[in-house]
């Protein structure tokens, strides 16, 4: 079987490099971006298996590019694991009606949690 | 009575606010009753002299009028002030916190990594040394969490989801998580449910974070004994479950006893300076369980114990 593809779009340099790493090592092949835009245009070109999405986030936010993804025929299918440090249930709500297959906030998970989060959100 | 004497001591009040004398509600309270009390005695003299000339009554009546307004004009601003400012105290913790979490993370993330071994081999001195930053960085991410509970609730944005919820199961499950640190300071844990129990409709998370701050102090402040939690839980009146956890712990003084829930707050106890806690705990179990209808409270008595009680409507 082929490696699946992340595409990770997160502007906390540290943040990036350890999704980046953990998933490597479990096999995945991982994109990155930085923004908002750069996020989208990644999608678009390889469309990935799923996408972990930061929401406060340069040039376009996550709820933008969520919104986008949504809107888009190419992209629509992919799940999206939203992954945050907003935890206002308005933001939750939001983003879930916009079509996230989960909402994680980080600063309430472990690594190998959200790992765990990302497989399951794959399969489904 | 001491307490009434408290609050006429407004030049105190006004220096808890933190403003001028001259914008603070309590201090220009008294000055209107002073200006309407020395206006109506002020009139009456005049008018005697007068008794026939109304336009000057019908004068100084405005303009004792015209000074009330004025004053009451700065009191109503005061307030304006006084709330404002509060705001902007509640919105900068949460501005502050949620900046804070984002560099909180990439410390716990990166720690993750290295902690499960995936960037290599560390020694068991790096490995030792790395928990103790692990530790120190959950316990931070922790007060966080609460300060930005407490600005959520201070600026009323708690939102309570209803979804059917087996109390007993919920209990039974953090008992279960807490076994490690229950079992570390010699605890043993009873737990009864009195009768079968039906579904309660709340918030699942919000319940749960009342029931580990409960569980975490009647552990947390048992003291040197053997520790002995009796955890119950039954039906009131058939309208309420109610939960109570009783320990054998310090207690809590009795002349603090009115202060328990207030934000901040730690007992004076023996064990004050040997337990860490930022005083949140209860403050934000109060307000969580007052959202979703029932009632908190406690019985306590120094070096027998405390019981924390909350019920929860049925509905």
């Amino acid at each position: 079987m082929d490696k699946l593809t992340i595409l990770v779009i997160e502007d906390e340099p540290t943040l990036q490099k350890t999704l980046q790493e953990i998933l490597t090592q479990e096999g995945f092949i991982v994109l990155s971006a930085s923004d908002g835009e750069l996020g989208l245009e990644l999608a678009l070109k390889h469309k990935p298996d799923l996408i972990l999405l930061d929401l406060i986030l340069p040039k376009k936010d996550g709820f933008e590019v969520l919104k986008e993804l949504k809107a888009d025929e190419i992209t629509r299918e992919i799940p999206i694991v939203i992954l945050t440090n907003l935890e206002g249930s308005i933001d939750v709500q939001r983003a879930l009606e916009l079509g996230a297959t989960t909402y994680l906030v980080k600063a309430n998970y472990e690594l190998e949690d959200v790992i765990e989060k990302v497989k399951g959100a794959i399969k489904k | 009575m001491k307490k009434i004497l408290a609050q006429l001591n407004f030049i105190k009040g006004c220096r808890a606010y933190g403003v001028e004398l001259w914008q603070c509600p309590s201090f220009l309270f008294i000055i209107i009753g002073v200006i309407i009390i020395g206006s109506m005695l002020l009139t009456y003299f005049i008018a005697q002299f007068f008794i026939e000339l109304e336009e000057i009554i019908i004068g100084l009546v405005t303009i004792e009028t015209i000074v009330l307004l004025i004053v009451d004009f700065s009191i109503v601003r005061s307030f304006e002030v006084l709330a404002l400012t509060s705001k902007m105290k509640s919105e900068f913790v949460s501005i502050v916190s949620h900046q804070l979490k984002t560099p909180l993370s990439s410390v716990k993330w990166s720690l993750n990594l290295l902690l499960n071994g995936r960037l290599g081999v560390l020694s068991r001195k790096q490995i030792e040394y790395l928990e103790g930053v692990k530790q120190s960085t959950d316990k931070t991410i922790e007060l966080v969490s609460d300060l930005l509970s407490v600005s959520r609730i201070e600026e009323g944005k708690i939102k309570i989801k209803q979804q059917p919820l087996r109390l007993e199961e919920l209990v039974a499950k953090e008992i279960k998580e807490m076994r490690t640190f229950i079992k570390a300071q010699n605890v043993q844990i009873d737990f009864k449910s009195i009768e079968k129990l039906p579904q309660v409709q709340t918030d699942h998370q919000l319940i749960r974070t009342v029931i580990q701050n409960l569980l975490n102090n009647a552990v947390q402040y048992i003291g040197n004994k053997k520790g002995l939690i009796k955890i119950e839980l039954r039906k009131k009146n058939n309208a309420f479950l109610l939960f109570s956890v009783q320990d054998n712990g310090v207690g809590i003084p009795k002349h603090q006893q009115n202060r328990v829930f207030q934000k901040f707050f730690r007992a004076d106890n023996v064990l004050r300076y040997k337990t860490v806690g930022t005083g949140l705990g209860l403050f934000i179990s109060k307000a969580i369980i007052e959202s979703c209808g029932g009632k908190i409270w406690f019985k306590s008595k120094e070096d027998v114990g405390t019981t924390f009680y909350f019920t929860l409507p049925i509905k």
